[in-house]
């Protein structure tokens, strides 16, 4: 089996640090050529780490309905604009009067991609299809797509939308599933 | 609408890999071309708006890292950002700083130094450059992937191919072999093209920008500063500026960036261009090619091209030189590279360039209407600035 994107990637840094670590022993100091140019590089001896803490308790119904196995929306109870992503604030009454209301989970695909080249904190995972499918209700969605051959996609196909578990991290979220 | 600003000096580094200066080195490069092309010293230059987009790189404050190395302290300065689009915001702050009288003479400087990090890395901070929350965290989107998005939902609706995709790119490395500034300086052909591996099915390698280190400056002027600078002086006629929805899911239509619509109108506006029929104003474009579907939204959401057929125009070869209009012929995003917040002050300083008629003869565009046009995306059509540029002073 070839290396997933995410074994070659941790290498290739593995194999750097190997080598600034001995070159740093002879010189006392952390700098390397630029493999190709020759260009010498100061190797960083200090590192950040970013993981965020992102406020979602006015939203706390969308997760609520996850766990039930719905995808949840809020109606403006003035104007009846309906918003996903949910947001609790209506801009435009300037109000801050929602209903949830449960998503049918039913449209279609209105375009999709593959992603091969993934983003480091999502280079363990093989291709993926991402989507956009536009619900009954006149709103759109992006989300995987349960389907990584493109050919076997097509664009104003019929899709619904089913809350999943996302391994290998084990939380809810939710993905497009074809339903032709 | 204020005072006519010009752009007096132009600066451009070498694109590409630059693993051999630091940031501060890479922006004086084009900071030190500009202050001699305008023949003026630092202590004229009365402001420096510095854009940068970071994260992939070591300094969180390049403005003041940059304005130290290059001289320019105690004069006063600000970072800006709008991804891709930050360099035509810079100028934009610049323009208005001067147009306003605040100033006489400001300095807009890009500057990218993406290759500090690894390239997973710099994958990860430009997919995350969306919507983080709702796009990225779950679903993982790249950049490639965002325009993919655009380039299915364009190749299902108008028929364009892979092949019509691959034409873009093979203009743009066409005139990138013809620059000496472009990080790749090679033609390719269509098949080498159809060859590359996929990114972002149906983008392959070679529809994308590469990761680029680089730096441009520009110095603007009032008109008075202006004439006695240079005799020939570029004004900036018009910016027009807009913005789309940070989620992609919040938009209606993928074969067109609202955005760029919006600047576009109101650019030509302002600048007096007949929006049914641009082409007849214009000499030469620079378009914001990051991924080659991108120059093809790009032609219609102009008006070269009406919708749907802005893919004839690259089956036609109409944007090369002695076509209707050329396009990129700095090699583009494509081939030039995209240091992404150096890009928009790139575009200003190669078409005052253009203007000038100072570029490489194979790759100078025939000056007869004396206007040149930059458009200029951040983000996924997320931010848009589209800047006419011309000989001649506006008319008020
Ligand atoms: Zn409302």
């Amino acid at each position: 089996m070839s290396k997933s994107q995410k074994e070659m990637m941790e290498e290739a840094l593995k194999q750097l640090h190997m080598f600034v670590e001995s070159i740093k022993k002879s010189t006392g100091l952390p700098i390397v050529p630029d493999q190709k140019s020759g260009a010498a590089l100061w190797y960083d001896q200090r590192q950040i780490t970013n993981k965020y803490l992102i406020s979602v308790d006015r939203i706390r119904p969308f997760y609520d309905g996850l766990m039930d196995g719905k995808l949840m929306a809020t109606k403006c109870k003035h104007c009846g604009q309906l918003y996903f992503p949910p947001q609790v604030d209506c801009p435009k009454c300037r109000k801050s009067d929602m209903e949830w209301v449960e998503l049918s989970r039913e449209g279609e695909l209105i375009t999709f991609t593959v992603i091969n080249i993934k983003p480091a904190s999502f280079a363990h995972y093989p291709d993926y299809t991402v989507g956009i499918a536009r619900l009954k209700e006149g709103i759109n969605i992006t989300a995987w797509v349960r389907e990584t051959d493109p050919k076997k996609l097509r664009i104003g196909m019929k899709v619904r939308v089913e809350v999943v578990k996302r391994e290998p991290e084990g939380y809810l979220t939710y993905e497009i599933v074809p339903a032709e | 609408m204020g005072r006519q600003v010009a752009i007096v000096g132009v600066g451009h580094s070498k694109f590409g890999t630059r693993h051999d200066a630091n940031i501060a080195e890479l922006a004086w490069e084009s900071i030190r071309q500009a202050l001699d092309d305008a023949g003026v010293g630092q202590e004229d230059i009365e402001y420096f708006v510095v854009s940068n987009a970071g994260g992939w790189s070591s300094e969180p404050l390049p403005a003041v890292v940059v304005g130290e190395y290059a001289g320019l302290n105690p004069k006063g300065t600000v970072r800006v950002e709008a991804a891709c689009a930050s360099g035509s915001a810079a100028l934009k702050l610049a323009h208005d700083i001067v147009a306003s009288g605040q100033a006489d003479i400001v300095l807009a400087v890009g500057i990218e130094k993406m290759n500090e990090s690894p390239t997973p890395t710099v994958v990860e901070y430009i997919g995350r450059a969306g919507n983080f929350f709702w796009e990225f965290q779950n679903f993982g989107l790249t950049f490639p992937g965002y325009y993919a998005l655009y380039a299915t939902a364009y190749m299902h609706k108008y028929g364009a191919t892979e092949e019509d995709l691959c034409r873009v790119a093979v203009k743009n490395h066409y005139y990138g072999a013809r620059n000496p500034k472009a990080q790749f300086q090679r033609e390719i052909t269509v098949e080498a093209c159809m060859n590359s591996r996929y990114v972002a099915w149906p983008l392959k390698l070679f529809d994308c920008s590469p990761i680029t280190d680089g730096s441009a400056a520009v110095i603007v002027a009032s008109e008075e500063i202006a004439r006695k600078l240079t005799d020939t002086p570029v004004w900036i006629r018009a910016i027009g500026a807009a913005s789309d929805t940070s989620n992609l899911s919040k938009r209606t239509d993928f074969t067109s960036l609202r955005a760029a619509v919006e600047a576009a109108r109101m650019a030509y506006r302002k600048a007096g261009i007949d929006p049914e029929n641009p082409v007849k104003h214009i000499d030469v474009a620079e378009v914001h090619d990051c991924f080659t579907i991108a120059e093809i939204l790009a032609y219609e959401d102009l008006g070269f091209a009406k919708r749907g057929e802005g893919v004839k125009l690259v089956r036609e070869e109409q944007t090369y030189i002695g076509g209707l209009i050329p396009v990129n012929l700095s090699g583009g995003l494509k081939a030039k590279g995209h240091p992404i917040a150096a890009t928009g002050v790139s575009m200003a300083a190669e078409l005052t360039r253009q203007l000038r008629q100072e570029v490489e003869k194979e790759r100078q565009a025939t000056i007869n209407k004396g206007i040149a046009l930059a458009h200029n995306v951040g983000g996924t059509g997320h931010y848009a600035y589209v800047t006419i540029l011309s000989l001649e002073k506006p008319s008020k």
